[in-house]
C-alpha cells in the first residue's frame, strides 16, 4: 500500500493543473462563499422625480443611494429609468401617498426594497414592475439560458475539438489542403447551431411553463445571445488549445465555469457582493449576458438602453475568439510542433522549403 | 519525379530530432525508413509532410493536394463509420458523387474493408483501422505517401495485406516512404534509410546495404566484448568492425537486423570513445 500510496503522490505531483485545482478550488470557493454569497443587497441605485424629490432625498433611509433627482420629471421618466435598468428603484413624488416603483428584475434588490418600504408604512405606494410578485423563476430563467450557452459553447465545444487532439487527427487536418480557418468554422458552427437551438427550446420553455414574459424584442435578445456565444465558443477554442485530454477540458472548463455561475448576478446579486470580488464579475461574459437577457425579456429595454453591456460583450468576443482561433490555428500550421516556432507565410511551393541559414524556423 | 529532403535538421529544444538527413524518394518505389525508438523516423516523415518546421537543409515534396499521410495515431475518425471516414477525406481532397463512391469502393475492396463500411472506425480492429487509414491517405491518389509505422502492432495477415497495398500504390507510380521497426518488412523496400538518434546510419537498396557492410559478425553463447554484442534468440552476436574477430568464432552471414544492430552499436561506441 505504501508503495501504491507514494506512486500516487507522485504522479498528482507531475499533474500541476489537478494540483492547482486541489489548492486554488477550496481558497476560490472560500472566497466566493465568504464575500458573494450574500442575498440581503444593503444599498440600492435610487432615483427620486417630482415636486418633493429632494424631501424624499432627505427622509430616506441610507440603503437608497439616490444616483437621480429630477423634481421636474414624472412617472413617465421614473419608468424609464427603471426600464433602462439605471435605477433599483424610483421614487414618484406629487402624489399622496409617495408612488415607488421598483424593478422586479432585479430580484434582491427588488426585495429588501419592498422590506424596508413596508416599515415606512402608508406614506409610500410600492408598485413592483417587471416581476410583480418577485418571482424566483422569471429571473433565474433568462440567466439560465445564458449558463445553458456557456455550457454548450466552453464544455461541449473544448471537449470536441481537444478530441481531434486525442485521437491524433488533428495531426490528419493539419497535411490536408483545408485552410485552418475552414477547420476552425467547420469545428464550431454545428456546436453555435446546437447552442441557437437549446437556447431557442430554453427560452420558449421558460415563457409556456414559467410564465416567464418576453417583454422585449426578439432581435436584440438575439443579437445579445450570437455575442455572448462567439465569447464562450472562444473560451471554448482557448481551452483546447490548452489541453492535451478530455479529462484537462473539463478540469479547466468547470474552473472557468464555477465563477461565472457564482460571479455573474445569476444566483447572488452583484450589488452585495464586497467590492474585492464584484470586480470579478464585471469581468466575466455571463454577467453582461445576465443584463441583456433579464433587461429585454423582463423589462423590454433595448439595444439603447444595454449598449455597454452588448459593447463589453462585442470587445470579448473579438479578443477571445480572435485569441482562441489564432492559437488553434497555431496548431494546425506547418511546423506547430517544432520546438522553434512555426514557419510563417504561405503554403509552400510544390518544389522546395528551405529552413533559414541561422536556424530557428521563422 | 523525386521528392525527399536534402541535409535535414530538426530540434526540439536541446534535442536534435533529425541530425543532417537526406534522402530521395523516387516515385513508383518504396522507401523505408528504419531505426529504434527515438530514432527520428516520425520528425523526418512530419518535416516531409511540412508538420514540424525543418532547423537546417530543405525539403521537396508535393502540394498537400498531392500528399498522403498516415500519421502514427490511429488516423481516423473514431466516431465516423468506415465510409464516413473516407467521404470526409475525399471531399476535402475535392472528390464528390458517383467519382468517390468508385473510389470508395475501390479502396475498400482492396483492403478488404467492404463489409465494414458501415461499421464505426472505433469498433473496427488495429489492422483493420491501420488499413482504413491507409485507403484514407490513398483516397485522392497522391504523389508522395508518407506512412507513419503503418503496421506497427497489427497481425501478420493485416501485415500482409498492408504491404500488398503498399506495393500496389508505388506500381501505380506513386512515391511511397514509411517508417517501420520491422526489419523483414524493411527488407522488400526498393530503398532503406537506416536512422539512429537523428542520423542517417546507412541508405540504399537492401543489397547495397549488405554489399557496403564493413566489419564480421560473429555468434557465440557469450561475448568477447559485451559493449559489442547483442542477443539474438539463443546466442550472442558480436560485431567486429575491423574484421579482427579472435579465431574460431563462428561468422554468421549479417541480415538487415544484424547490420543495422552492429552499425548502431558503432556509432554509439564511436561516440562514448569520442566524450
Amino acid at each position: 500500500m505504501r508503495a501504491m500510496i507514494v506512486k500516487e503522490f507522485r504522479e498528482l505531483v507531475r499533474d500541476r493543473r489537478t494540483l492547482a485545482m486541489l489548492v486554488v478550488m477550496p481558497l476560490l470557493l472560500l472566497i466566493i462563499f465568504g464575500y458573494a454569497a450574500n442575498f440581503y443587497v444593503s444599498s440600492v441605485r435610487s432615483a427620486a422625480v417630482g415636486p418633493q424629490a429632494e424631501q424624499v432625498v432627505s427622509q430616506a433611509p441610507a440603503m437608497f443611494d439616490f444616483t437621480v433627482v429630477e423634481p421636474s420629471e414624472g412617472q413617465a421618466d421614473a419608468e424609464q429609468l427603471l426600464q433602462d435598468g439605471k435605477v433599483d428603484v424610483a421614487f414618484v413624488t406629487g402624489r399622496q401617498p409617495v408612488l415607488a416603483l421598483v424593478d422586479g428584475s432585479n430580484l434582491f434588490a427588488a426585495q429588501s426594497i419592498v422590506g424596508a418600504l413596508n416599515k415606512a408604512g402608508n406614506s409610500v405606494t410600492t408598485q413592483v414592475l417587471y416581476n410583480p410578485d418577485l418571482k424566483t423563476s422569471w429571473v433565474m430563467i433568462p440567466a439560465i439560458i445564458g449558463l445553458i450557452l456557456t455550457f454548450v459553447g466552453t464544455l461541449i465545444t473544448s471537449i470536441g475539438l481537444v478530441r481531434e487532439r486525442e485521437q491524433g487527427t488533428m495531426e490528419q487536418l493539419a497535411v490536408m489542403p483545408i485552410r485552418p480557418t475552414a477547420v476552425i468554422l467547420g469545428k464550431i458552427a454545428p456546436y453555435f447551431l446546437v447552442a441557437a437551438v437549446d437556447m431557442t427550446i430554453v427560452t420558449l420553455l421558460g415563457v409556456w411553463l414559467f410564465g416567464v414574459p418576453f417583454n422585449g424584442n426578439v432581435l436584440a435578445f438575439a443579437l445579445g445571445a450570437a455575442l455572448f456565444l462567439f465569447v464562450v465558443l472562444g473560451v471554448g477554442v482557448f481551452i483546447s488549445t490548452v489541453s492535451e485530454t478530455a479529462g484537462q477540458a473539463i478540469q479547466l472548463a468547470f474552473l472557468l465555469l464555477l465563477p461565472q455561475i457564482l460571479l455573474s448576478g445569476m444566483i447572488f446579486p452583484l450589488e452585495a457582493m464586497a467590492a474585492g470580488v464584484r470586480w470579478i464579475g464585471y469581468l466575466l461574459p455571463l454577467t453582461y449576458f445576465t443584463m441583456i437577457s433579464r433587461g429585454v425579456m423582463l423589462r423590454g429595454a433595448g439595444i439603447e438602453s444595454l449598449w455597454y453591456a452588448y459593447l463589453i460583450l462585442a470587445v470579448m468576443a473579438v479578443v477571445v475568439f480572435t485569441g482562441a482561433t489564432l492559437r488553434f490555428r497555431r496548431d494546425l500550421a506547418p511546423g506547430a510542433r517544432s520546438g522553434h516556432g512555426r514557419r510563417g507565410g504561405k503554403e509552400p511551393e510544390p518544389a522546395t522549403v528551405t529552413a533559414p541559414a541561422t536556424g530557428g524556423a521563422a | 519525379m523525386t521528392f525527399g529532403v536534402r541535409s535535414a535538421r530538426v530540434r526540439y529544444g536541446d534535442r536534435t530530432a533529425v541530425d543532417d538527413v537526406s534522402v530521395e524518394l523516387d516515385a513508383g518505389s518504396v522507401t523505408a525508413v528504419v531505426g529504434g525508438d527515438g530514432a527520428g523516423k516520425t520528425t523526418l516523415l512530419r518535416a516531409l509532410v511540412r508538420e514540424v518546421a525543418l532547423d537546417g537543409g530543405t525539403v521537396t515534396a508535393p502540394d498537400k493536394d498531392r500528399l498522403g499521410y498516415l500519421p502514427a495515431s490511429s488516423g481516423s475518425w473514431a466516431g465516423l463509420t468506415v465510409a464516413q471516414n473516407i467521404d470526409f477525406v475525399g471531399g476535402v481532397f475535392g472528390l464528390a458523387g458517383e467519382a468517390l463512391a468508385a473510389r470508395r469502393a475501390e479502396l475498400l475492396a482492396a483492403a478488404g474493408l467492404t463489409a465494414a463500411v458501415d461499421r464505426p472506425a472505433s469498433q473496427l480492429s488495429g489492422g483493420m483501422r491501420r488499413k482504413l487509414g491507409f485507403c484514407m491517405a490513398m483516397v485522392h491518389e497522391p504523389a508522395l505517401l508518407v506512412l507513419d509505422e503503418p503496421s506497427t502492432g497489427i497481425d501478420p495477415v493485416s501485415r500482409i495485406d498492408l504491404w500488398r497495398l503498399i506495393s500496389e500504390t508505388a506500381a501505380r507510380g506513386a512515391a511511397v516512404v514509411m517508417s517501420t521497426t520491422y526489419l523483414d518488412e524493411a527488407e522488400r523496400a526498393a530503398r532503406l534509410l537506416v536512422l539512429d538518434r537523428g542520423r542517417a546510419l546507412v541508405q540504399g537498396s537492401y543489397d547495397e546495404v549488405r554489399a557496403g557492410f564493413v566489419g564480421t559478425i560473429t555468434r557465440d553463447r557469450a561475448a568477447v566484448r559485451p559493449h559489442w554484442s547483442w542477443r539474438r534468440g539463443r546466442e550472442r552476436r558480436e560485431y567486429w568492425p575491423d574484421a579482427d574477430q579472435p579465431a574460431g568464432q563462428a561468422v554468421v552471414e549479417p541480415d538487415l537486423e544484424d547490420i543495422v544492430v552492429a552499425l548502431s552499436l558503432a556509432a554509439r561506441n564511436r561516440e562514448g570513445a569520442a566524450t
